[in-house]
């Protein structure tokens, strides 16, 4: 449409940067000791990849739904419901079931219970309530209230050994990631992708608010619905890799909003992947070589994520 | 030909629309008038599939609304509304380049370019198309709108009031350009216009609407007249005629 020179060079650059990082990453510190190396640090540098376009992917998309930049989508509750379930299943079973030790399973039925109950939640809104987003995360965010109280409950009940090991989960870490688990995560995130690029003019019309959209010909109740539940998977399976990230998708969109300063999905959503690819590596070379594993890299993604997110909500302020 | 059969809107206990049925006349230019609270922002709601109707049928062009895909009746039927706030930065000609949307998905041929730069000209913002969105007066964003609801280049134009923001000089532009659409392009337009002078100087047909029913429609030589407009808005007036155009005084 209009000029997008400068937005093709800042994505060009972010694309470099995310790439030195990855070099960097994979070969500091090696010596030369490749085929170990490039197993080890392949499967976390994959992991991180898909936890980053996870996470700003669908924090874009949520961003765009509710026409609103300061919320992230875990307000609809689904890390809590993670939680809940990992805790539940702990409670009832134990650590020693196969239930539990089997990864497959475990990382198959969180995704699966994160998007059951957000297609439920979902399915009864968009058939009742059509167009009243905000109904929808006043009540995702309430219903995850209570699903943290109750897993709070559970977890005083609980056996204090298993509660350590449940504690360990509910960290997100990427230095133990399964790695037949980023097989099965790419068979369901790529085509959620595919879907998104296909329809992402049809995301830059819902910038124009319900109205002129439908007068435009998207459908926005049933296209809401579809990027909902494309939102929801994105987030059950970076969760169940990894465990919750809250505030990385939030840093990369805003950010990606700043940098390249356009109104076009497919152009925001490249930018934001690589630049949150690029912070994300950049946290974990730090974890690994400046502070030897002494922290977890989810607290440093944290930290920055939570601070960026105060400093947008000092400054709306301002402008309010 | 857009033609409404028994069609009733209400929310919760108040009925807002009742069994309206009436035809709208293709090619003209039909305004609709009436009191606050009389419906008439529903009706052209309903007509655009903004919001849905209770019950009754609206056939466009002969097709029930709900038979209509939407992507293929956004090339019938265009709509714009009154309050438009965007959350993203969008320059005037990227803002009327969406209209282009239900033809091409995002991606400009050489056709819609040359309907955007028209659509551009005739709202007169064609120097300041690189300006953002946010930077422009009420009235220049209305315009803007305006220009996107035109390079949509749909047969049948809905407006819920386009004269709002807009100062005399604009309005009559405005009105001229509709005019124009009626005229020379063959477009069917429907418009909630509250300046009763404004809809008795441009319209061709006037619908009035009182207490959600269809109070009188036809016409403007035969709706301008002192009983009528006093029975409609429930106030006393006086009806000039002036070089063949009628004036209603109502301060």
């Amino acid at each position: 449409m209009t000029d997008n020179k400068h937005v093709y060079r800042n994505i060009f650059i972010a694309a470099i940067l995310a790439m030195i990082m990855a070099s960097i990453y994979m070969t500091i510190g090696s010596r030369g000791n490749w085929s170990y190396i490039l197993s080890l640090r392949g499967k976390k540098l994959a992991a991180l990849t898909i936890v980053s376009i996870c996470s700003t992917t669908a924090t874009i998309l949520f961003h765009t739904i509710t026409q609103n930049r300061i919320l992230t989508p875990s307000i609809i509750g689904m890390d809590a419901i993670y939680i809940f379930f990992q805790t539940i299943s702990l409670f009832l079973f134990g650590h020693n079931h196969w239930f539990l030790q089997n990864t497959y399973t475990n990382f198959f039925l969180s995704t699966v219970s994160m998007t059951c109950f957000s297609l439920l939640l979902y399915w009864f809104f968009f058939k009742n309530f059509p167009g009243r987003i905000y109904l929808l995360l006043m009540t995702g965010l309430i219903l995850g209230t209570f699903f943290r109280s109750a897993t709070s409950f559970l977890q005083v009940l609980i056996d204090p050994n298993e509660f350590l090991i449940l504690q360990n989960r509910l960290f997100a870490s990427f230095n133990n990631v399964d790695s037949s688990l980023i097989n099965v995560s790419m068979i369901v995130v790529l085509p959620v992708l595919m879907y998104i690029f296909y329809k992402n003019k049809a995301m830059d019309v819902l910038h124009l608010g319900r109205t002129n959209a439908i007068g435009l010909g998207v459908n926005v109740d049933r296209f809401n619905l579809i990027l909902f539940i494309s939102i929801s998977l994105l987030v059950s399976i970076s969760t169940a890799l990894v465990g919750p990230v809250m505030f990385l998708g939030f840093l990369g969109a805003n950010v990606s909003y700043k940098l390249f300063k356009t109104y076009q999905h497919w152009l925001l959503i490249i930018g934001g992947c690589l630049f949150t690819i690029s912070f994300v590596l950049f946290g974990q070379i730090l974890i690994e070589h400046v502070f030897k594993f002494q922290t977890a890299l989810s607290i440093i993604l944290e930290f920055v994520g939570g601070s960026y997110f105060l400093y947008i909500l000092l400054k709306e302020k301002e402008v309010a | 030909m857009i033609d409404l059969n028994q069609v009733s809107k209400s929310y919760k206990e108040k009925i807002v629309v009742d069994t309206v049925t009436i035809p709208i006349e293709k090619g003209k230019l039909t305004a609709c008038i009436g009191p606050n609270g009389a419906g008439k922002t529903t009706l052209l709601e309903m007509i655009s599939r903004l919001v849905p109707k209770d019950t009754g049928e609206i056939y466009i062009d002969g097709g029930e609304i709900k038979s209509w895909k939407p992507g293929e009746l956004a090339k019938k039927l265009s709509v714009l509304k009154q309050s438009n706030k965007f959350s993203m930065r969008l320059t005037i000609k990227e803002l009327v380049s969406f209209g282009r949307f239900p033809y091409t998905k995002g991606r400009l041929n050489a056709h819609c370019h040359e309907l955007i730069e028209q659509s551009l000209r005739q709202v007169g913002l064609l120097e300041i198309a690189d300006q953002y969105i946010d930077t422009l007066s009420g009235g220049q964003l209305q315009r803007a709108m305006i220009a996107m609801v035109l390079a949509q280049d749909t047969d049948y134009i809905l407006l819920d009031e386009p004269l709002n923001n807009l100062d005399m000089k604009y309005s009559v532009q405005l009105m001229d350009i509709i005019r124009t659409f009626v005229d020379d392009f063959g477009k069917t337009v429907i418009t909630v216009i509250h300046d009763i002078n404004f809809a008795a100087a441009y319209a061709d047909n006037l619908i009035a609407m009182k207490e959600g029913k269809v109070f009188a429609a036809g016409p403007v030589e035969q709706m301008i007249t002192q009983q009528n407009i006093k029975n409609i808005f429930d106030i006393d007036v006086e009806v000039i005629d002036r070089k063949g155009k009628k004036f209603v005084m109502y301060y």
